[in-house]
């Protein structure tokens, strides 16, 4: 079992959820975050005065999967997160030791699926 | 207002009695000079006539105040009914299409519409309030009644913002802004309430307020560039069902709505372009209507969906303001909640249609409650008006179905005039500036995009949809 938790473009999140559909991954957690990498932030006018912006919004998923989905999440979220420009996101896969479903008790690769 | 109107007539009042007085001093002068008594009476017409006078500049400025403050009250529906990544955009597109209206109708719009007729198409005289002179009282009223039509134009051109919101171009808007005002508005205009030909036919179209010269000629451009436009992204699924976008500030869209109505007191009212004694009735059958259109529409709200909606309960306000504004000093006081109460029916209706039959994107649902609900009212006018209150018979008063035809002929033409002009004005935008954002432009919000700006710093705000 893995995590996958990807940091996307939030204006891509309909594109990925989409592509995450189609992989026939339906399962997911999404929250709004902020932060920085390659891009650097931007810089906004306001009032004419230059407001220096580092954190820059950006939609975060946390996906629970079975190892033989891991490649298949990976592969949709860079579908449709991918636009070639800087700030398209990341995508980190970390080792899941145990799941729990609160409501029937279910554990490990039946409580993901 | 109140205390205003009050004030003038204690004015009138004494230029009255100083007349008088001054009549009778001329009575104990010299009975036998009866030339002196004359003078003196028609001085004493002439001081109240003053009076008048300057009571009738109050008004028709209080009013157009009040309907420059529904500029206001558009700017917080709008914003209010659509997504915060877009609200830079809404209150941009409401300011400058005041700014840009305004300039625009005094250079050539005000000239069209209120010049000297041509063949009752078109006016011709006037253009940037040439021939207007400050020294007379004459010119200035001309001045006077400039600002009150001028705040009716812009009144029409706002209305289109909110049905192509979220996604237009915002150099498109600004040039469609000037058009609306140079030349669409201001020559169906003229064929109403500039002497041209609807209101020379043998029983003449009665548009009192502007439910088809100023709403139905807004909302029927507003179905021209929504339709071009296309629907937002998300607003269809691909099988074609219409899914909700919900507004970000019902708050906001309700504190327009309340703005609106309160500036409909001198839209209506202040229409009568004199300080005389039917603003009062006038006042009594928009608020009626407004007051019914909220009730219909939430009753038809609450039967269809399970539950009193909040926007459309709103959108019925407005639905009924907007239908009572052509007969409102023509119906009592019955009818007009007649009229409004079906407005409200319509409207829900109306709004249906375009989102699911026409599948037009309209996110603030400006085409039903402009377009529909003013040729709506138009009509409602041939079938309500009452003799006793404005001097025209309708069909329910007996006056057979003439005037309901003079309705429908008015209805028809600016439905073929706006609709014809905006389907033609947009598309040239379309082919030369482009008229709609891109998809990347359009799914991070207008706001960054084209401004440069975010509508709620320091929020944390899903933009994502």
């Amino acid at each position: 079992m893995k995590l996958i938790i990807a940091y996307i473009q939030p204006h891509k999140l309909n594109d990925v959820k989409q592509s995450l559909m189609e992989a026939e991954i339906t399962k997911m957690s999404v929250t709004n975050s902020l932060g920085c990498g390659q891009q650097m932030g931007f810089t906004e006018t306001y009032r004419g005065a230059a407001l220096e912006i580092n954190l820059l919004k950006k939609v975060r998923f946390e996906i629970a999967v079975n190892d033989e989905f891991v490649d298949k999440a990976i592969n949709a979220i860079a579908d449709g997160a991918h636009t070639g420009a800087i700030g398209d996101g990341k995508i980190f896969v970390i080792n899941l030791e145990q799941c729990y479903r609160i409501r029937t008790g279910d554990t490990g690769s039946e409580a993901i699926g | 207002m109140k205390n205003n109107n009050l004030s003038w007539s204690i004015v009138s009042l004494m230029g009255l009695s100083a007349g008088i007085f001054a009549a009778g001093f001329a009575g104990v002068a010299g009975a036998a000079e009866t030339v002196d008594l004359a003078t003196a009476v028609v001085k004493a017409g002439e001081a109240a006539a003053g009076a008048q006078s300057a009571v009738n500049f109050v008004w028709i400025c209080v009013a157009a105040f009040l309907v420059f403050f529904m500029q206001a009250g558009f700017a917080l529906v709008e914003a209010g009914f659509t997504r915060a990544k877009n609200v830079c955009n809404i209150i941009m597109k409401n300011l400058l299409d005041f700014c840009v209206g305004s300039i625009a109708f005094f250079v050539l719009g005000f000239g069209l519409m209120f010049g000297n007729d041509v063949a009752g198409f078109v006016g011709s005289s006037q253009f940037m309030l040439s021939g207007t002179s400050p020294a007379t009282e004459a010119g200035l009223w001309n001045y006077a009644f400039w600002l009150f039509q001028c705040v009716f134009a812009a009144t029409a051109a706002t209305i289109v913002s909110g049905a192509m919101a979220e996604r237009t171009k915002f150099n498109a808007y600004l040039i469609y802004s000037a058009f609306i005002c140079l030349c669409i508005y201001p020559i169906s205009g003229h064929w109403i309430w500039g002497g041209g030909w609807l209101s020379a036919m043998q029983t003449p179209m009665i548009d009192f307020a502007g439910s088809t010269v100023v709403h139905s000629c807004g909302g029927w451009l507003a179905l021209a560039g929504a339709y071009l436009l296309g629907p937002r992204i998300g607003k269809y699924t691909a099988d074609g069902r219409s899914k909700a976008i919900p507004g970000h500030n019902i708050l906001a869209g309700a504190l327009g709505v309340f703005i609106l109505w309160f500036g409909w007191f001198g839209f209506n009212p202040g229409s009568t372009t004199a300080a005389n004694s039917t603003i009062g009735l006038i006042a009594v059958t928009t608020n009626l209507a407004a007051a019914a259109g909220v009730i219909s529409s939430m009753i038809t709200a609450w039967v269809r969906y399970g539950k009193p909606d909040v926007t459309m309960s709103l959108n019925g306000a407005l639905a009924g303001l907007v239908a009572i504004t052509a007969g409102c000093a023509n119906v009592s006081p019955g009818s007009a909640i007649i009229i409004g109460a079906l407005a409200g029916i319509v409207v829900i209706f109306s709004v249906e249609f375009v989102d699911r039959v026409l599948k037009i994107d309209d996110p603030v649902g400006a085409i039903s409650v402009h377009g529909v609900c003013g040729a709506f009212g138009t009509l409602c006018v041939g079938v309500f008006a009452s003799r006793e209150f404005g001097g025209a018979s309708g069909l329910l008063d007996g006056g057979g179905t003439a005037l309901l035809t003079s309705q429908l002929i008015g209805v028809a033409t600016v439905f073929a005039w706006s609709f014809g002009m905006g389907m033609l004005l947009f598309s040239v935008i379309k082919a030369f500036v482009g008229l709609r954002v891109s998809r990347t432009e359009e799914l991070r919000g207008l706001d960054i995009e084209e401004h440069g700006n975010e509508g709620y710093y320091g929020f944390q705000i899903y933009t994502t949809e």
